[in-house]
């Protein structure tokens, strides 16, 4: 019976080995991108998440009053609650570890009871607040008559639950009744979904306008020799490299009311009242369509570069007219670059916050205005990640669109 | 064995003594010519008494506290803020409680300038104003400034709700006790968004305080709501802007110490050093902010005092801002307020 020698092995070993060889060599490749995907997971979904999770994570209440939020279960959010509701109120408060916890509960409860902050901060000051229950409730009346309103109880019954829809409702002008039933916002406070339509218009005139203008930009760059091109490549990319600050200041200057741009227009005549294009929608619209400008040519560039100008000139030949073969055969062949484009340009601007912040009037502001006013400002990162959350969501939606649309991947390059 | 012991005790004494000599603090103010005014008066001279102070630059947003206190990192030492966010920070232990005894006497202090976290810094109005050289008939009241067929022209605005719901109601005929008053109701809120509604078309809106002086030096707006101090800054470099100071809103800014800085000491003496009157006066001989120190005002003459939001004149009619109805109802009046201005 003959051996299998080392030097020739059956083929079932053989397969074995090469497919020993060949995993080895993928975990090889594999552990290469692993600083990579590390790196991803820390900088990009772990902030996502947290960011998600702020915006639906509702601790204030839940931590601070356990025993008033137990004792207005079984109330029915209409009348005034009894007098149990108020002692249990008055314990919880005695019972919070510093003013910290007190300050936290107010603000939670003054986002959703304008008045809030002043009273359970009154509450708490007022401590020790002593007796029986029907005592303790008249001692916090009288403190503050404004305990007899119901609002305030709805506010600490509402939020009773560790986790809240209450931000991403408000993020889309909507908000739970007293019962907790979904409605809309009162009339005087939808803001957010007239403010979501503004950054999608502004988005879209400068999708458009970056589009006009980079279009044949792009296609005369693309029927340059190289040499050429390249050097008007790098006019177009040194005030992409500039810092926006000073391109947006740039254009303070250039477009305020005895700016540059006025002065000139009025001393060749052409008007006489000098034009207002600071402060404004104008404004933003200019300034941010110099900003993005780039961001279409490039793709728009490489995608025009690839494509052989002999299909138009067979198109040509074959009899077309110049104009319907430039129409009919050149731009559906561009077309990826003009969807990458215009995809990357309309991203870019709803995330906008510079530029419309200090060229823009108070209605001219977009969506990121607002996420950075509730960070900094109010510091309510709980409505910051909910709007983040919406500017996402709607990122992402437009992105599944435009797949779906141009059945394609993002064409970059 | 008691050589090497007075050595060592020399060596340490050496490295309090070293120590000393270059603390080193971070103070955080709003920048502008107030900051020129802070260094003048107490960042430069402060160096001598061995306490270095950086000067760093902010727009008041409260998130970089929360965050430098919750990270338990904070690397500011004294900041100046809002009236509104004294209470807010305080209330969410942000900021360090005072010990007045180590700052200067309550008494000395204007009553709104102690409060439990934060000591005031200076009072500051926000008044209107307009350019001297290029308006011919002078605002005499808030309805002017409402009203463009007397004065046509655009209207210079803060961005936001915060004083422009005020002026409105002054403008509306309410008297500046009774504004807030007013405010606090339904009605009162919706009288002065109508108010406000009237002049929209005409209001150019700014957010940095450096910017309503500009828009009246430029010519870009007629009548503009400004920080007094700025028109006095411009005023310093030739302009002639006018203030009109009745209704104007007068407030304080105030030094807080965020809570957990490893430098509270230095920065206590540096809160002391700034509440002192001789070195307040210096600070509103450089800028028209009205001292916190009671005894400074017998140390500035006429001409500077005449000028401060605190002189018996000025002060006059003009109303104190409301933190209290601020801290409710602000962010509920924010909200509403960007959405009027959407419509």
């Amino acid at each position: 019976m003959p051996m299998p020698t080392s030097a020739n092995p059956p083929l079932g070993d053989l397969r074995a080995a090469l497919a020993r060889a060949q995993s080895r060599r993928k975990w090889r490749a594999f552990t290469l991108t692993v600083p990579l995907l590390v790196f991803l997971l820390l900088t990009l979904l772990v902030p996502i998440a947290a960011l998600l999770m702020r915006a639906v994570e509702n601790p204030e209440v839940a931590k601070a009053l356990p025993t008033t939020v137990k004792a207005l279960a079984t109330w029915d959010r209409q009348s005034q609650p009894d007098a149990g509701a108020y002692a249990a109120l008055v314990k919880d408060l005695s019972h919070l570890p510093d003013t910290s916890d007190a300050g936290a509960l107010a603000r939670r409860l003054n986002t959703e009871a304008p008045g809030a902050r002043s009273l359970i901060m009154g509450a708490y000051r007022a401590l020790p607040i002593e007796g029986d229950a029907e005592a303790v409730r008249q001692q916090l009346l009288d403190k503050d008559p404004r305990w007899a309103e119901t609002e305030f109880w709805q506010a600490i019954a509402k939020n009773g639950s560790r986790w809240t829809p209450d931000y991403l409702l408000a993020s889309v002008d909507l908000r739970r009744d007293a019962q907790g039933d979904i409605a809309r916002m009162p009339e005087e406070q939808r803001a957010y979904g007239g403010i979501l339509l503004r950054t999608f218009q502004v988005s879209l005139i400068i999708t458009v306008m970056c589009l006009l203008l980079a279009y044949p930009l792009a296609y005369w760059l693309s029927t340059l020799p190289e040499r050429q091109a390249n050097l008007l490549m790098i006019v177009v990319l040194v005030p992409f490299w500039t810092s926006i600050l000073v391109r947006v200041a740039a254009w303070i200057v250039l477009l305020q009311s005895e700016g540059l741009i006025n002065t000139a227009l009025i001393d060749i005549g052409v008007i006489s009242k000098p034009l207002e294009l600071l402060f404004n929608r104008t404004g933003v619209i200019i300034s941010m369509t110099h900003i993005l400008l780039p961001f279409m040519i490039l793709p728009l560039y490489s995608v025009m570069k690839s494509v052989p100008p002999t299909y138009v000139r067979a198109a040509v030949s074959l009899g077309s007219a110049p104009l319907a073969a430039f129409a009919r055969v050149y731009v559906p062949q561009t077309l990826p670059g003009v969807g990458a484009g215009a995809l990357l340009v309309f991203i870019l601007s709803i995330g906008y916050y510079i530029t419309p912040a200090l060229l823009g009037g108070a209605d001219d502001q977009m969506l990121s205005y607002y996420i950075a006013r509730y960070t900094n400002v109010e510091v309510n990162w709980g409505m910051a990640c909910a709007l983040g959350a919406l500017l996402l969501a709607t990122t992402m939606l437009l992105y599944g669109v435009y797949r779906r649309l141009g059945k394609t991947d993002l064409a970059l390059a | 064995m008691k050589k090497s012991l007075i050595a060592l005790a020399s060596l340490s004494a050496c490295l309090t003594l070293s120590a000393h000599a270059q603390e080193a603090i971070t103070v955080v103010n709003f920048g502008g010519a107030n900051a020129n005014a802070q260094k003048v008066a107490y960042y430069e001279p402060i160096a001598k008494e061995g306490i270095k102070v950086t000067a760093v630059e902010y727009n008041g947003e409260q998130a970089k506290i929360k965050a430098m206190v919750d990270t338990k990192n904070v690397t500011w030492d004294v900041v100046e803020v809002e009236s509104p966010d004294v209470a807010r920070g305080c209330d969410e232990g942000l900021f360090e409680k005072l010990d007045y005894s180590r700052i200067a006497p309550k008494a000395d202090l204007l009553p709104s300038a102690v409060s439990e976290c934060g000591v005031g810094v200076f009072v500051w109005s926000t008044v209107m104003a307009y350019n001297g050289d290029k308006l011919k008939t002078a605002p005499t009241s808030w309805a002017d400034f409402f009203d463009t067929k007397k004065i046509p022209g655009k209207r210079g605005m803060r961005k936001g709700a915060r004083y422009n719901l005020e002026f409105a109601l002054l403008a509306d005929g309410v008297k500046p006790a009774d504004v807030y008053k007013v405010l606090a109701t339904k009605d009162g809120a919706e009288r002065a968004f109508k108010k406000l509604t009237e002049l929209k078309p005409s209001i150019q809106w700014w957010e940095a305080g450096a910017q309503a002086p500009q828009f009246l030096v430029a010519g870009d707006v007629v009548l503009s709501t400004v920080y007094n101090g700025r028109v006095d800054a411009a005023n310093r470099e030739g302009r002639n802007l006018q203030i009109y100071w009745p209704g104007g809103i007068y407030d304080l800014d105030y030094w807080v110490i965020p809570k957990g800085t490893a430098k509270k000491d230095a920065a206590y003496k540096f809160i002391a050093y700034a509440s002192k009157p001789e070195n307040q006066a210096v600070y509103a001989q450089n800028i028209a902010y009205g001292p916190t120190n009671k005894k400074a005002l017998a140390k500035l003459d006429k001409k500077v005092l005449d000028n401060l939001p605190t002189s018996d004149k000025n002060a006059k009619d003009s109303l104190q801002f409301n933190t209290t109805f601020w801290a409710d109802q602000g962010e509920a009046l924010e909200k509403r307020f960007a959405a009027w201005a959407t419509q």
